[in-house]
């Protein structure tokens, strides 16, 4: 069962992350992504995080999606062009790309210890991480929520119109 | 059932994180629209999140699932402020496509 839904899985994930690059409409793309995450919770949920599945689906493929979404509608994106991109990224790029995945994959395969994953192992109770996260961690915790109010801030000051990036020099731009 | 489809090794998850980190970096490499190369950084995040929600279940370790939380509330604040720097720069250029972003380039 569990090597089932595993391939399965596995199989939405790989295929959503494919299709995000052959698409040439961003919101296929992001459409693409939300199946990506969305599986990806599923397979937390396989490795017994219930936490983390719950909070994948609420804040990657709800909040941050949604996100994307909006600005890919704000923004009217319409379809991408094709060029070649620069020889670099043809020349050296895929070369590594394909390295690191050899790199990667081997030492993975390779790797000696590694158990296994099962229907019948333990989940991890929330209560057990939350008992972590509010004694050991609180300061961590707590520094992220300043994180975000800053990161609230500094997207309204920067989408917010005649502050930050545009103003004289995006006329200058659309003057030339 | 066979007793084979019970377990799977903890490898193929990570094989699966190597694969879905590989896509997300030719995505960041192919794609010319700004908006879709920021969605192929958010895959792979998501990549890494994968692997470390593994060795947490290798090593029985809860801290490996409060790492992936808090790369998720940094990864929220990357999109809000990232997709911020999109909307701020197509006000100033009327683009989205990489190639026409080149104010910097020499």
């Amino acid at each position: 069962m569990h090597l089932i839904l595993f391939i399965l899985f596995a199989g939405f994930c790989v295929a959503g992350a494919i299709n995000l690059l052959l698409q040439s409409h961003p919101i296929n793309s992001a459409l693409s992504l939300i199946v990506v995450m969305t599986s990806l919770a599923v397979l937390y949920l396989l490795l017994g995080a219930e936490f983390l599945a719950a909070a994948q689906i609420i804040v990657y493929s709800g909040a941050i999606m949604v996100l994307f979404i909006f600005v890919v509608m704000l923004l009217n994106a319409g379809r991408e062009e094709r060029t070649l991109g620069s020889r670099a990224a043809i020349v050296i790029g895929f070369p590594s790309v394909v390295a690191i995945l050899g790199v990667l994959a081997t030492v993975m395969l390779r790797a000696q210890g590694l158990g296994v994953a099962g229907l019948a192992d333990a989940i991890t109770p929330t209560e057990e991480l939350s008992r972590v996260l509010f004694h050991e961690l609180l300061l961590p915790f707590e520094v992220t929520s300043i994180l975000i109010l800053i990161a609230i801030l500094g997207a309204v000051a920067l989408a917010s119109p005649g502050h930050g990036y545009t103003g004289d020099d995006g006329e200058r731009i659309s003057g030339k | 059932m066979s007793s084979f489809a019970q377990e799977i090794p903890l490898s193929w998850y990570l094989l699966l994180s190597a694969v879905l980190f590989s896509l997300g970096v030719v995505g960041f490499l192919v794609k010319r629209n700004v908006i879709t190369v920021f969605m192929s950084i958010e895959l792979m995040l998501n990549a890494v999140n994968l692997s470390f929600v593994t060795f947490a279940h290798q090593w029985h370790a809860v801290k490996g699932q409060i790492f992936v939380f808090f790369v998720m509330m940094v990864a929220a604040a990357e999109a809000a402020v990232g997709l911020a720097i999109i909307i701020a720069v197509f006000r100033a250029r009327a683009t989205l496509a990489v190639d026409r972003i080149d104010l910097m380039k020499l």
